[in-house]
Parts: C-alpha cells; structure tokens; sequence
C-alpha cells in the first residue's frame, strides 16, 4: 500500500495523477477463507481490520451484497459520542470515541475525525435531572462530560434560540471530545487497510444461504458462489433478520427507515453537534456547510431505504423554533436508511446458536459513532470465540434474561 | 458584453422597469424578467464563484439546474442564500449579492485554489491533513469550512411566515408545458379531479420558446386557450410557481408554492407548502438539457443552447455579439436559429456528428450560418469571459484547426428527461441508447396498492422530445390516469430532427491535460479527470464515484451533469453506461426552504399548549411554569422577592401545617367501560382490579410486557361495568394508546371501551389538616371520615358545584382530590381560593408535589423509575397479585435478571451532614470492573432539601438496600469529593400514616 501524504499527492500532480493505485482490491473469491463476514459497512470492515491487525487473523473475505459503505455508514449524521448512561454502553462507546481520535493517522486514511463538541439540550426538568445523572455516571465511567448552564450554551452555539416560550434551554449535556467524522472515509480507509493486509473485499456478491453442519457454519451460498469458512461473522444491520434465517436462527431485532436530511451549503455558522431531544432533532454542520440533520424512524416495520415526510416536518418544526436562523435555508435532499432496532435499543455483539457463527446487529440509530469499538469487540469475539470484556454484556441471551442495557431511558433518543 | 434587445422578449413588460441591487451596484431590468435575465441585461456574466477552486462562474441555465448563479438574496430577517437567480422573478428593490469569495467577486483570493488544482484533485483531502493529528480540528477544517459553504449565514429570525395545506386529487399532474396541459385537459374532461402545477410563472414551457405550432396554432395561443379551457373546469386546480418537490408512498405528493418570493413583504406567506394525496400522478416535467465536456467549458459565457434561446426569447438578451453554438443534436440549431433571427451574429456551428442533414441544419445553412461537422470545441479562451474558441477534430485529440473569436458558447449535449419524480417512490428507468439518456421504464413503475402505477411520466419527462410525441404522451397520459380510451390527440408539429449522437469527451481522444479542464460538475468543481481518477483509485460503484468526488452533490443535485459523468465513468471503467446505473434519486427536486417544510408551527403555537382551566388563573399569579409534555404546570407560585426555593419551601410547609390547593386536572383519566373492563385491567394491572367494589378506589401499577414499571395511579369503580383509571400527567396519552394497542390487537374480542375524559373534568386537590373544613364550609355533601373514608370516592355538591370527591393522597396529608366538570374547574378553585383564606389556603405546584411525596417515600414514575425498575424494586410487591394467572410483565418478571437477589432496591437515604445529595449521583464501591469503570452499588432517585425535616432527604436504589439499614454509602460528587448517606427507611415524615387517616 502506497502511503497518503501531500508529498504523494505533489509526486502525482506531475503526471496528472495517473499513477494512484487502487484504494482495494477487487477480486474473485477464493474457495474458502477462515473467516468470512457478511457485510462490508463500517461495522464488517472494522471487524475484519481488528481481526487482522489484533489477532494476526488475515485470511478474510468481507462480502458485500452491493457496494462498500453504502449501507447506514453512507447514510448516517456522523455523530460520534459516548456520552452514554449504562456501563456497558459507556464502555463501548468510549472505546470507539478514543479509537476514533486516532483513525486517520493510523488508517494513514484522513476520516476527518472533528471533536468539536456536542451539547444535547435539557429543555424539561426532567431532562436536567436524567443528564446529571449521566454526568454522574460518565465521571465514573471514565468518559468526560459536564453539565453546562444556557449562557454556556449560547456561547457555544451563537444560532441557538434559548429562551424559546415553549421549551427554554435550562443547560445541557456536553461532550468536548464529542463530534462528526467522514462516514464514507471511515468505510473506505478500513477497505484500504483490509485490502493492505491481503484481505478479500468481495463486493456485489449477495449471500444467497448459509451452510452448516452438526451446528457448524461451513459456508455460505452467495451470487458468486459458494464460500466456505471456519468462522462466520454476519454484520448486516438492516437485514440482519434476513441472514440469521438463513443460518437457522431468529433475532430480537426489526428493521425500520431512519430519516435524515441536509440543507444546502452556507457558509460556517455552527461549530458544535446540537441534539434536542424534548423537541426531536438534531443537526450538525458538515465541512461543506450543509445542516446535517437527523430525522425520526417512520412507525411501521420496512426494508425502502427512503421514509415518508411526516417525520421531516416534525424535526424541521423542532430545529426552526431551536435554530430560527434556518428558517431560509433549504432543504437539498432527504433520504433513509434501515435500521435494525433491539428491545433495548443496544446492540448485539453475540454468539449465535451455531458454535462458529457469530452476529453484530442491532445498533440502531446509532451505529456509525461505535463502528472502531464495534470492530474492536467484535474482532476479540470472532477470534476467540468468547466476548472479552466489552462485548461481554452485549450477548442476546440478554433479552431472555431480562438483563436490559436500556439507553432510552436517559437520552432520551439514540443517535 | 451581455445586453438587452432593442425589441422582442415575451415574458418581459417593458413598460414596468424595475430597480435593483447586485453587489451594491444599481442596475435596472423589466417586469417579467428572471434575476438572470436582469443581470444579463446589465452585462454582469460573473455572478459567483466555484466551491473548491473559486473560479469565476457565469449562468448557465435558465431553470432551477443553474448550478452557478447562485445569490444571497434580500437582507437582514428576509437573507436568503443560495437562491437561484434562474427561478427569481424580478422585482423593484431586490437585492442580490453573489457567494464564495472574499474580497470580492472580481478579486477573490480563494482563486489561490484554482492555482493549485493539479494538488487538489478529487479525494485529495483523504490523502493529506493526516499529520500532526491536532491539526485537523485546529487548523485544517476551519481552513476548509471557510472556504467551502456557499452562501452567506443568515443571523436574524426569518421576517416571513409560511402556510402549508393540504388537497385531493385524482389527478395531479406535475409540470404545465404542453403534454401537461393536455395530460390536465383530457382528465379534467373526464370529470376527474385534477389539480396541475407548473414550477415557473408561466403556462407552456418550452414549446412557445421553439415556434412550435399546435392545432394550426401558434403554441402561445394554443397554450392560452388550453389555460382557459382549464380554468373554466370546476374540478380542475391550476397552481402556477408551484413545484412539484417529492413523491412518497400511496401518492402522497409535496409541492412548494412560492406564494410572495415575489411580493416580498406583502404581508402573504412567503410559501405555502401543498400536501396532495394523489390517485395518479402525472409527470410532464421536461427535460434538461446537458454541457459538453471539453476544454474550458466552465468559463463564463459558455452556456446550455436552450437557456441562450430562452434569454433571446424570452428576454430579448444578447449574449454577446458572437455566439458560437456547439453541440451533438439539431435541437440546438434552433438557437442558431434564434440568434440570427435576433439579428446576432452566429459565427460557426461546431456539430460534433460526422453528418448534420436534417431540417434544421439546412434552415441554419441557408440562413447562411456556417456549419461544421466532425469538429469540437478545443478548448474555450477567456479568463472571467468567454473570449473564443479553438476549434479540432471531434475525433483527434485536440490539434487546434482555427480559433474563432466569439463572446459565448451555446452548448448542447442532448437532453436528460427530468426523472426525480417518477424515481422518488421506486420507479425504475431504462436506457434509451436512441437519445443516450435515461428515461422512465414504463414497465416498472411506482405502484399503488393495486398494483397499477402510481405515477405515469409524460411528454419529455417520458423521453418524448419532439413536440409531436410530446404532446401525443401527454393526451396518452391523461387518458390512462382516468382509464379511458379517448379521442385522438391534438397535433403538434415542428421541425423534424435527425438523431443525435452521443458525445461524452470533446474531441474524444482527449489528453490529460484537457480531461483536467473539462468540468462536469461547475458548481463543485468536478472534472472529467476527477471521475477517471475515482474509477482508477477502485471507486468503482457510482455511489463511490459521487461520494469521492463530491459529482453531482452541488446544490443542483446532479440535474445538469450526472450523466455526463456516469459516461466518463462508464468510459473509464470500459462498461456501458446502464452497467454503471444511476445514483439514487431523493426529495425534493429542488430544494425546499425549510421554513415552509416547518410551516406555522413557531414560538407560543410550535405545539399545542393544552390548558386547564385554572391555567389562566396560574398565570394571574405568576406562576413559573414547567413544561410536562404538552401541558405547562406551575412549577411554584413564587411571590415578589421570592426565589423559588423560597416558594417551594413556603408551599410544602403551608400544605402540611394549613391548606394547599394544586391543580391536577392534568393528571389522566381514562374511562375503562364494558363487561370486561374488569378482567382488562386485571391484566393491565399488576393487582387485581375486577373485584373493587362500586365506590372504592385503589392503587395499581402498569408494567410493560418486558416488566418494568411504565405508569401508576388510583383506579376508582364507578360501577359494575365503569372504571376510571388515573394516570400520570405524562401516561395518559401514552397509557391509552397502550391500552387500544391491547384492546385492538390482542384482545379484540373482549368487550372492553375505553376514553381519555383527561380534559373533560378539572381535579383540584385539596390538602393539609384544613382540608375537611375547606370542603365542609362549602357544604352539599358528607365528606367526613365515616362517610368518605381513605381511598374511596363518592359524587355530590360542593358548595353548588357537582363534584366527584375522591378521598386519596400523594402527600401523606388529609387530603381530597375534587373533580369537578372542566367548563366549572376555574369557579371551583376560585370558590376554594376564597373559601379557603380563613384555613390558611395557598396554591401549591409541582415541585412541592415532589417534596411532599418525596417526604412521605411514595415513588414518582419516572424519578424512581426509568424504564428498567420493577415494581419488587420499589418494594411494591404488595401491589403484585400473587394469585392472578396472568398480567402485562409478569412472564418478564420471572426472567433470570429481574428475579436476581442483587437487584438494587429502594431505600431512604439520610446525608450525614444533612446536605441534599446532588441529582444523579451514583454510590460506589470499591475497584474497577473489567472495562476499567468504577464500581457502583447503587444510585440516588430522588434527592430534595425538606422543608419539613429541615434536611436533607433522598431515595434511592442500593444493591441488597432493604438488608443494609443504617449503613452509609458514597456518592462521588462532580467536580471532587462526595457526600456520605445513611440507608434508612424510604419513608421520611409521619410513618405511621397519622396524618392521612383523620
């Protein structure tokens, strides 16, 4: 792998930039890898980076029904924080949060990794009550939050309205190392570095079925033919459901259409991630100027990677009466993707009941921020057969247990 | 130089001049001019600067695909940024300024860029940046924010209102050109309710503009009539400046009507939002016309072919003396056409294809134009302005034959039908070699629930660009969206054209050089090198493609070049151009100010304030309020030179030594009716319900099927088959719903009625050792212990008021809640107001509520829970039917967790220095768990100085709490040190339950 710098890219200008190599590789795929994972978005290629780069296991094929990254990694808000109220949660999040920090240097991949701050907004009692008790939790935790008054509110986001009649801001929770990073980047430089270490990323290649014997996964069945594999990882959000009924097994999981938003481009206004969620909303400003703005989950169960327009309304109200300054923006483009939604609204990072396939799902709305400690945990599990310690709780035997990592109740919503 | 036309422009009113503002500087133009137009007037062809590279950009187009002339629009509350000078109709006063340079559009240092764009190519930022880590955040993104964005940040609240409304169709059809008319006309016949939309303002698009003649008409004329035929129609709505912005399931369509962009200031709303739920779904959309790729063609000056013959047109605008017109179809000679009509000179006609034989390339002949076949556009001369052109060989690879001075470039690629709508919904589009575009695959539509398709694409939307097929589509359209077979179209006709022949790279064996002057996407600086390097770098996906080169993510959304660049991409990766596909088409299709998708909703009404009856009363007082979900409630009543914990801690004693009133009309009511009311809340419930006698009440708990604790409050029996359940402030709404969820999904069967009657009575409870002698003063029934003893209810007069008393307690004081017929709740409370001053009676609000209960150990749903509490954690087992079969939550009780002995459970905490334990806090134990955390054993759940105790109190849950009496535990505090807490009894004040039962 020819390594990113400005001295690579001055080399290159001199001939017109044609002597870039492949980002990865294409290739066809072999009869067997040892490990084989289902789903190349961020949470497939961290796995099989950490399996790699951890454990030394580089005899992978990631494989992907369509393309790269194209699933909730493309189209997500790109918040990454880890401000979160449960241990488990907190841990996981912050492991991601920390790796994050450090990504593009060691990916020598730029995602743009900007801790710029992220405040979500106490606008009831109640809330001021439930992100103290975060506040509480994360100093504990090991994860630096603090309780901020509106004045410091205001001088973190000039645009903020915080004496609106009905919801005024009495404060918030804010993450200083919170922020946004390059969804696409995150994909692609996690491909880069699996293709790097002779890993297969086998895209437009859809797993048809999977194949097992005496409870053993031996392959799976795929457009391009069959597969086969010592140890299986399924990491397929949306569809989750979809291949674990292949391999035999039901899921705790159900698929809906997240919304999203971006207005167009305008010129710096907003440095921090405002989450509100009393009102429903939240927004960010990407590099490019556009308002990033997260929408609902429509209410009924479905696979249409688009959503309806009542949701954007109600977010847009909420972001107008927050934000009055947006007023005469405009909305460039909307879209959704589908989401795979546990009991607890937290994921799953579990063995499953065939002994050498193992599943990654249920992250919700708020996959993206977790992706590097998603693959981080992900990775130990597959390799070992066993979580370590921060997958340890995410095990779906939880919801026959009753052992909940219930998130919603602080936040409110997840992101 | 850009001028106006001496005579000519059918849109403009010369006698209507206006005034205007770009950049500071007046200039004039006419009524029915664009903004464009105007400026084109006024010879002002710069009118921004690119994204990436700040080059000087002129306009391109003349409809909302412009990707260049963008402007910040008006001042102040009314700045609008990115506004596309293409759609803004003129009016006097306008101010427009231009976007994305500094100092100023003619000297924009952020050129810089332009200057080092062999270092910038696409992706570069990936590469670079990486090191020193800091600084990215520190120094490479602002670097990058403020060089990108494009318009400027409005600061103030917007001056205008929008409106949004809402309407029904049969059939709506999208776009008011001519297959749009006559797709409207022969549905409106049929009786069908038609409702048509046109974006601009104006009926007809683009046939009036190219000498189209219809039934022998001229296509003005004909247009006029079908507009009157259309309008004498009851049951056909015309909306014109009205875009059809979205297409979602079961025909829901949303259209932005720009009501007053305008009129600005006329007092209308600036927009009005159309909501539509449509039967069929009409697209008559159009077509846009594409650039060509060669050398130089971002240079300003170089425009689409169309948009030159629009301005002439309709403007009567010269785009300069000379206009060379480039291109690969004969539709473009119709500009030829135009401009020596307009007395404007024509010097060459660069036609890429080896032939050009058909009608309108003999009319350009023989109007002496000169014509070249097989040739290209070299390369474009000029800087800010097109100086010229230097002519090839389409087929070579650039040697320059001549170079020809001219002041504009008219090109045309061939037209792109505009497909956004027929794909927002799931309509798939096929590959129309003929035409080399894609066009709606009339096989496989968006569908209703039938099956039939929901939406049918007509006229050059369906790829029909000849004004004959055109309209022919739009008759056919109109037919099928109301079912019938029907009379023959009207005829269209206009000259005939040869095929064009797809033309991607100008000349085709392009070197690198050219290739990195070649712009495909102008407003973010996406070149034909950019694409080829993405496909080289593996970003094979079209997805990939537009993600690494940002190609077709401008404010334009791709309408003007995504074709262009899926070519060169299916060029490079040596594939067909079906093979690559296109990139997913979204809302809207173009953009939407959000303040019309946010409509009236602002301020006081940004929700619905729900009321008591007494809220009117409250505010009197000076009540500070809280908001609990759509109610506000009287946080305290504090008095002047009171803060609120001064209120607070007045209220709470007042209640417990005199009389307190508070308002709890917000707490739900839901009427539970039918024979099986009981058996459903004994299911509902986690206590039995079904054999509470007539006049009784009791408390019961509500857990959601996993078993946790979702809601609380009293049940009263009203008779065999009548209960009314009191829930929380918040629940009601919520516990309804679950409620028919159950009732609706599960348990249809059951005979079981259930109504929120929350708003239908105002509750007042009246609280304190006073609280018999208030209520016995205002007389008319027996309110005594005997007759009305603790939790049970019966119906009466109070002091000539019906009321239904209910004898219950959340305070652990002597306490009535009245009910009271909402319509009669603010006399009521007056009447106990004035009553009640001889007992000493004081409002009380909702954070003395807290104290009180706090004080007496009852729990607050919500506080002491938060979704993952059982009700054995609260040690309210007692409130747990040992010997039902069955509730909501009990088979989740039973799992392993929530039956485990280490369960944190509810305990009182006492601080040892009598301070209040912050909000939040969590108890620790000692070490680390395997991630690195501290250990806790527990946490506090409600913490409040009482006013009663003069201390410190709080509840909490401890692990083993009930087994670990009067021992202490930590709670770390934020910012250093802790506060030590006893474990003690929940239950702070009165124990025994003295005060209550009096």
């Amino acid at each position: 792998m020819k390594r990113y710098s400005v001295f690579a890219i001055a080399r290159e200008a001199l001939r017109h930039h044609t002597g870039w190599e492949k980002a990865w590789a294409s290739p066809a795929p072999r009869a067997s890898y040892d490990v084989v994972i289902v789903g190349a978005g961020g949470h497939g290629l961290a796995t099989a980076y950490y399996l790699g780069k951890n454990f030394g296991i580089t005899n992978v094929a990631v494989i992907e029904k369509g393309w790269l990254g194209g699933g909730n990694t493309g189209r997500n808000t790109t918040i990454i924080r880890s401000n979160y109220l449960q241990d488990p949660s907190a841990a996981l999040y912050e492991k991601a949060r920390s790796l994050y920090e450090t990504l593009s240097q060691e990916l020598n991949y730029n995602i743009m990794f900007s801790p710029r701050g992220l405040l979500m907004l106490a606008q009831t009692h109640h809330e001021v009550r439930g992100y103290l008790r975060t506040v509480h939790a994360n100093m504990l935790q090991g994860v630096t939050t603090e309780y901020i008054g509106p004045q410091r509110v205001k001088e973190l986001v000039p645009i903020i309205n915080i004496d609106g009649p009905r919801y005024p801001v009495l404060g918030a929770l804010y993450q200083a190392r919170g922020g946004t990073a390059r969804h696409d980047a995150v994909a692609w430089g996690y491909a880069r570095a699996c293709s790097a270490m002779g890993m297969h990323i086998i895209q437009q290649c859809e797993v048809k079925g999977v194949r097992s014997e005496g409870g053993q996964v031996t392959g799976v069945e795929t457009t391009k033919g069959f597969i086969g594999c010592k140890k299986l990882g399924i990491v397929v959000a949306g569809h989750s459901g979809q291949v674990a009924e292949m391999a035999g097994f039901r899921l705790p999981v159900e698929a809906v259409a997240l919304q999203a938003l971006v207005s167009e481009p305008i010129k710096p206004c907003m440095d921090v991630v405002v989450m509100a969620n009393t009102v429903h909303g939240y927004m960010s400003q990407s590099d490019k100027g556009e308002m990033v703005i997260g929408g609902g989950t429509d209410g009924f169960n479905n696979y249409t990677q688009r959503g309806s327009f009542h949701h954007i309304e109600e977010t847009l109200r909420a972001l107008v009466e927050t934000f009055p300054m947006i007023s005469r923006l405009k909305m460039l483009r909307q879209w959704g993707g589908i989401v795979d939604m546990t009991g607890d609204r937290s994921p799953i990072l579990s063995k499953t009941p065939l002994g050498n396939c193992f599943i990654n799902c249920g992250w919700g709305t708020g996959g993206f921020k977790a992706i590097p400690g998603s693959g981080w945990a992900m990775a130990e599990l597959m390799a070992k057969g066993e979580p370590g310690p921060l997958a340890a709780e995410f095990g779906m035997e939880r919801f026959r247990e009753g052992r909940f990592i219930d998130e919603s109740v602080a936040a409110g919503v997840a992101h | 130089m850009t001028t106006r036309l001496a005579s000519g422009g059918r849109l403009i009113d010369r006698s209507t001049a206006h005034e205007f503002t770009f950049n500071g500087k007046r200039m004039g133009g006419f009524a029915g001019d664009t903004l464009a137009a105007a400026l084109l007037a006024n010879d002002q062809m710069l009118v921004g600067r690119s994204f990436k590279y700040h080059r000087p950009r002129g306009v391109v187009a003349a409809g909302p695909e412009e990707p260049n002339a963008l402007v910040n629009l008006g001042a102040g509350a009314r700045l609008e940024p990115n506004q596309r000078a293409t759609t803004t109709e003129l009016f006097e006063g306008l101010e427009a300024g231009s976007q994305n340079h500094w100092p100023s559009l003619d000297f924009d240092i952020g050129i810089l860029n332009n200057y080092a764009a062999k270092l910038l190519p696409a992706g570069f930022y990936y590469k670079t940046f990486i090191h020193p880590r800091a600084f990215w955040k520190h120094v490479f993104e602002p670097i990058v924010r403020q060089s990108a964005g494009l318009g400027k940040a409005p600061k103030d609240r917007d001056a205008d209102r929008y409106e949004q409304a809402y309407a029904f169709a049969d059939v709506l059809v999208v776009g008011g050109g001519i297959a749009g008319l006559q797709a409207a006309l022969v549905a409106g016949q049929s009786g069908a309710r038609v409702m048509l939309l046109e974006q601009t303002a104006h009926w007809g698009g683009r046939a009036p503009v190219d000498g189209v003649t219809v039934d022998g008409q001229s296509a003005d004329e004909w247009v006029k009539n079908a507009v009157q035929a259309l309008e004498r129609m009851e049951n056909v709505t015309l909306r014109l400046r009205c875009c059809g912005a979205g297409v979602y399931d079961h025909g829901y369509v949303l259209a932005d009507e720009r009501v007053a962009d305008h009129t600005p200031g006329d007092g209308r709303p600036k927009h009005r939002l159309w909501r539509i739920r449509a039967g069929r779904i009409i697209t008559a959309t159009g077509a846009i016309e594409r650039p060509l790729s060669f050398a130089g063609n971002d240079i300003p000056g170089v425009m689409l072919a169309a948009a030159v013959r629009d301005y002439v047109v309709n403007f009567a605008i010269s785009p300069g003396d000379r206009t060379v017109v480039v291109t690969n179809n004969d539709d473009a000679y119709r500009t030829a056409i135009a401009l020596h009509q307009a007395g404007l000179v024509v010097p060459v006609i660069v036609d890429a294809r080896a032939q050009a034989n058909g009608a309108l390339p003999m009319q350009a002949r023989a109007l002496g134009i000169r014509v070249e076949t097989g040739k290209a556009i070299a390369k474009v001369k000029g800087g800010k302005r097109v100086t010229g052109v230097a002519l090839c060989a389409q087929a070579g690879e650039g040697a320059v034959l001549e170079e020809v001075a001219c002041e504009a470039v008219a090109m045309s690629g061939g037209w792109s039908p505009v497909v956004h709508l027929w794909s927002h919904c799931g309509g798939k589009l096929t590959w129309d070699a003929a035409n080399a575009h894609f066009r709606p695959d009339a096989t496989r539509p968006p569908t209703t629930d039938d099956g039939s398709a929901m939406v049918i694409a007509a006229g050059a939307a369906n790829g029909a660009l000849l004004a004959g097929d055109c309209l022919a589509d739009g008759h056919a359209a109109g037919l099928a969206a109301v079912g019938q077979a029907g009379a023959a179209a009207p005829e269209a006709i206009a000259a005939d054209e040869s095929p064009m022949a797809p033309v991607w790279i100008m000349p085709q064996g392009a070197a690198p050089a050219l290739k990195a002057k070649m712009w495909l996407d102008y407003q973010n600086d996406v070149k034909v090198s950019d694409v080829q390097l993405a496909a080289r770098e593996g970003y094979e996906s079209v997805e990939h493609t537009k993600r690494y080169t940002t190609l077709g993510m401008a404010t334009d959304q791709g309408k003007l070049s995504n074709i262009n660049g899926l070519a060169v991409l299916a060029g490079a990766l040596n594939t067909d151009i079906p093979q690559v596909g296109t990139t997913t088409f979204r809302p809207p299709y173009t953009p939407v100010t959000l303040g019309a998708l946010a409509g009236e909703a602002r301020g006081e009404i940004f929700q619905p304030l729900r009321k008591t009856p007494m809220h009117g009363w409250h505010e009197a007082q000076g009540a500070y309020f809280e908001p609990v979900g759509l109610w506000r409630r009287p946080y305290c009543f504090a008095r002047a030179g009171e803060s609120h914990a001064q209120a607070v801690e007045r209220e709470v004693t007042n209640t417990r030594n005199a009389l307190g009133l508070l308002d709890a009309s917000t707490l739900g009511k839901i009427v539970v009716k039918g024979p099986d009311a009981g058996k459903f809340l004994d299911m509902l419930y986690t206590g039995v319900m079904s054999n509470l006698a007539v006049g009784k009440c009791r408390y019961g708990l509500m857990c959601s099927e996993s078993g946790f604790l979702m809601d609380d409050g009293v049940v009263a029996r009203i008779d065999a088959n009548t209960f009314l359940v009191h829930t929380t402030t918040g629940g009601a709404d919520r516990i309804h719903a679950h409620m028919e969820d159950w009732l609706q999904c599960e348990w249809w069967d059951w005979q079981v009625y259930t109504a929120n009657v929350t708003e239908q009575y105002a509750q007042v409870a009246v609280v304190g050792p006073n609280a018999r002698k208030l209520l016995e003063k205002l007389g008319g029934m027996d309110v005594s212990k005997d007759a009305l003893p603790f939790m049970t209810w019966a119906d009466g007069t109070l002091g000539g008021f019906r009321a239904r008393v209910y004898r219950i307690s959340f305070s652990g004081e002597l306490s009535y809640e009245v009910a009271i017929p909402a319509s009669e709740g603010l006399a009521f409370w007056q009447t106990c107001v004035a009553a009640g001053a001889e007992f000493g009676v004081m409002p009380y609000g909702t954070e003395a509520l807290h104290v009180l209960r706090a004080e007496k150990g009852f729990i607050m749903i919500g506080d002491e829970t938060d979704g993952t509490v059982i009700p054995q954690d609260l040690n309210l087992g007692w409130a747990i039917s040992k010997k039902k079969a069955d509730y909501l939550g009990k088979r989740g009780q039973e799992r392993a967790f929530l039956a485990s002995p280490d369960r944190w459970t509810l305990v009182g905490l006492e601080t040892l220095d009598g301070s209040v334990i912050p909000d939040g806090a969590y108890a620790v134990t000692e070490g680390t768990n395997a991630n690195g955390q501290r250990n806790t054993e527990g946490r506090v759940t409600s913490t409040y100085y009482s006013p009663t105790l003069k201390r410190g109190i709080a509840m909490g849950l401890v692990r083993h709490g009930a087994s670990r009496m009067g021992e202490t535990v930590e709670f770390p505090k934020v910012g250093g040190g802790s506060v030590k807490a006893k474990i003690v009894d929940q239950v702070f004040y009165d124990k025994d339950g003295a005060r209550q039962n009096v």
